[in-house]
């Protein structure tokens, strides 16, 4: 086991400087950040120049990149458009995004997985059509048709729920954001536990159990369900990193100030250390959780082993 | 498992499990490559005149696939059933309800919402298509040669689409089509291949290395087949199921990420007529006039349903294990 960790990680590396550099170009090879800075008036020359020697842009592509890198493992990210320090405007904007995808990944745990297995246990009758039709439709309209329309109903129209996100994001107030940011990954968490279940429903060790005499709530939970959820684990190991993209998103729709509204402001402002700055957290969050999935592999699958 | 998962058992989506076992069934069932079924043996029908049986008794499939002709002739010909101009546009009538000859009322800007609803179709059914076509073209073609020759090719290969698969894919539009300025059809199109492209390469890759184990691959090559004939012959024959139930899939969400893409202001912007555009104009006016919103957001929604639902329809018909 502990070699295997080691070699993933070691695999981590190049992806980890594969994805950082592609970013890094897409930003800064496609785009211009000094002549952002200027708007629409063309910046005088000279000042161009030295902006582009201190901003470190007058070195090759490549020579940014490491330069970038190394500054970044001192802990220093930059400057946004604003002039704080990146690192502050992390600080105030992960918790918030963390706790927004917290509430999404739970609310997707646990709908996604029991709308799944209510359909896959009772395949081709009334609950399994209820739970298809109704994924097939959430599927179908966009987060952010489900997002207006949720808020403008329970918050504006019934006053169930808080339209807008207060200052500091209480729990409370996330709920509806963070259902409408799981919606989609909970319509295919359900699907994916329902293909699974009815699946392994047929198995010979679940008609070993019941043959056994379990009570049926053990021989769900033990042996039914935890063999099925290793599909729906991987899944929601990669989606960890689609629910922070797309709290972009919902943090448009609901006013957070979290890391999609952050990153959305670099863009529009077209504030480089920012993007480059979040986007390389993202992508580290997300590789971490992927780790995590495999490592995870090994607790509810004892048939895989690692050399 | 196939061998799609040897390195990263993580990597597994949902559409790549389905995916597998499409190409375990494919390759496991007694298949003949398609118009080969001799007319003596009627039972043994290749995988895809029985896909095509299977299919034809499902009303869904015919319930989407009407559904996308139709949204297809209206992507081609607008004109033919929406008589007005969607950039023709009377401030006046700012947000009005539905008047006789406008059944779903103006938008802020006064244009009509039912023609530019209909117009709406052709930028979401084009920049669908294209990617769709484009990934599928590109991934299968990068991802069977890595699966059929192996080696360097195959390990940098997976290694650069691991890299791909490191950035989310709305993450990796917003910050792509914000430096790329254009925001047309084609851009957004050409994004969406060049990050979607993976996606399809690992599955053709696993489904080649599948099919390249079958005996009758080995038979083949054992008579001295050359690359090209076991490829196109008995590898690709086999191989492109699971292509073919992802790709379809994949187009309903190509869809709705533009609209996405849209609405953040990021994907194709005006004067293009996109139902992305139009629900974020609305979203804002969404307590004066709803009828803004609905009409191009169910638009939406109808032309995703479809193409997923024609995609499950196809994945039933192309998987035989989940029957």
């Amino acid at each position: 086991m502990g070699r295997y960790v080691i070699r993933r990680l070691l695999q981590m590396v190049p992806v980890f400087i594969g994805t950082t550099f592609l970013i890094f170009v897409m930003v800064y090879a496609l785009g211009d950040p000094v002549a952002a800075m200027f708007g629409d008036r063309a910046p005088d020359p000279a000042t161009a120049a030295q902006i582009r020697h201190a901003m470190y842009l007058d070195h090759s592509l490549p020579a940014q990149y490491v330069h970038y890198m190394k500054q970044i493992f001192t802990g220093n990210f930059g400057t946004a458009a604003t002039g704080q320090p990146v690192t502050e405007l992390m600080g105030s904007a992960f918790p918030v995004t963390i706790r927004l995808t917290l509430v999404a990944f739970a609310i997707e745990a646990v709908a996604g997985i029991g709308l799944g297995l209510l359909a896959g246990m009772r395949r081709g009758r009334f609950a399994d059509t209820g739970v298809l039709a109704f994924t097939l439709l959430v599927v179908a309209v966009p987060t952010f048709v489900t997002g207006y329309v949720l808020q403008y109903f329970l918050g504006v129209k019934w006053h169930v729920a808080n339209p807008a996100v207060a200052e500091g994001a209480p729990i409370g107030d996330l709920i509806l954001p963070g259902l409408v940011l799981a919606a989609v990954s909970l319509a295919y968490v359900a699907r994916l536990t329902r293909t699974s279940v009815a699946e392994n429903a047929r198995a010979d060790y679940v008609r070993t159990a019941v043959a056994k005499g379990l009570p049926k709530r053990r021989v769900v939970t033990v042996h039914l369900l935890r063999n099925s959820l290793i599909p729906v684990v991987t899944f929601l190991g990669t989606d960890i990193g689609g629910l922070m993209a797309g709290a972009v998103v919902t943090e448009r729709i609901f006013n957070i100030h979290g890391v999609g509204y952050q990153l959305y402001q670099g863009i529009l402002r077209q504030n480089p250390p920012t993007v480059v700055g979040f986007v390389t957290i993202l992508v580290i969050i997300f590789l971490a959780a992927n780790l995590l999935v495999d490592l995870l592999y090994a607790v509810l699958d004892p048939r895989i082993r690692y050399a | 498992m196939p061998e799609t998962t040897e390195t990263t058992p993580a990597a597994t989506t949902p559409a790549t499990t389905a995916a597998d076992t499409a190409a375990t069934a494919t390759a496991a069932g007694p298949v003949t490559p398609a118009g080969t079924a001799t007319p003596e043996r009627e039972k043994a029908r290749s995988l895809w005149s029985d896909a095509w049986h299977d299919l034809s008794r499902k009303p869904m499939f015919y319930v989407s696939g009407l559904l996308i002709l139709f949204l297809v002739v209206i992507a081609i010909w607008p004109g033919a059933i929406a008589s007005g101009n969607p950039l023709a546009c009377d401030l006046s009538k700012s947000q009005m309800g539905p008047t006789s000859g406008h059944p779903f009322g103006f938008d802020t800007q006064g244009c009509d919402v039912y023609t530019r609803t209909v117009y709406g179709a052709r930028a979401s059914v084009s920049v669908g298509i294209f990617s769709t076509v484009g990934v599928a073209v590109l991934g299968s073609l990068l991802g069977g040669l890595a699966g059929f020759f192996g080696g360097w090719w195959d390990a940098v290969l997976s290694r650069i689409s691991d890299i791909f698969f490191g950035i989310p894919i709305l993450l990796g539009g917003v910050v792509f089509l914000s430096v790329v300025k254009g925001g047309t059809v084609t851009t957004v199109s050409a994004f969406m291949i060049l990050l979607g492209w993976p996606q399809i390469a690992r599955i053709a890759r696993g489904a080649v290395i599948t099919a390249k184990q079958q005996d009758y691959v080995q038979a083949a090559k054992a008579l001295g087949a050359s690359n090209t004939r076991m490829l196109l012959r008995h590898i690709a024959p086999n191989a492109l199921a699971p292509i073919i139930v992802v790709a379809t899939i994949a187009l309903g969400t190509y869809i709705s990420l533009e609209a996405t893409l849209s609405f953040l202001g990021v994907g194709l912007k005006p004067p293009a007529v996109s139902w992305g555009i139009d629900i974020s104009q609305a979203s804002d006016q969404i307590r004066n006039a709803p009828h803004m919103l609905l009409w191009p957001a169910g638009a939406l929604s109808i032309t995703v349903l479809a193409f997923i639902m024609l995609g499950d329809a196809v994945r039933d018909a192309l998987d035989p294990k989940l029957r």
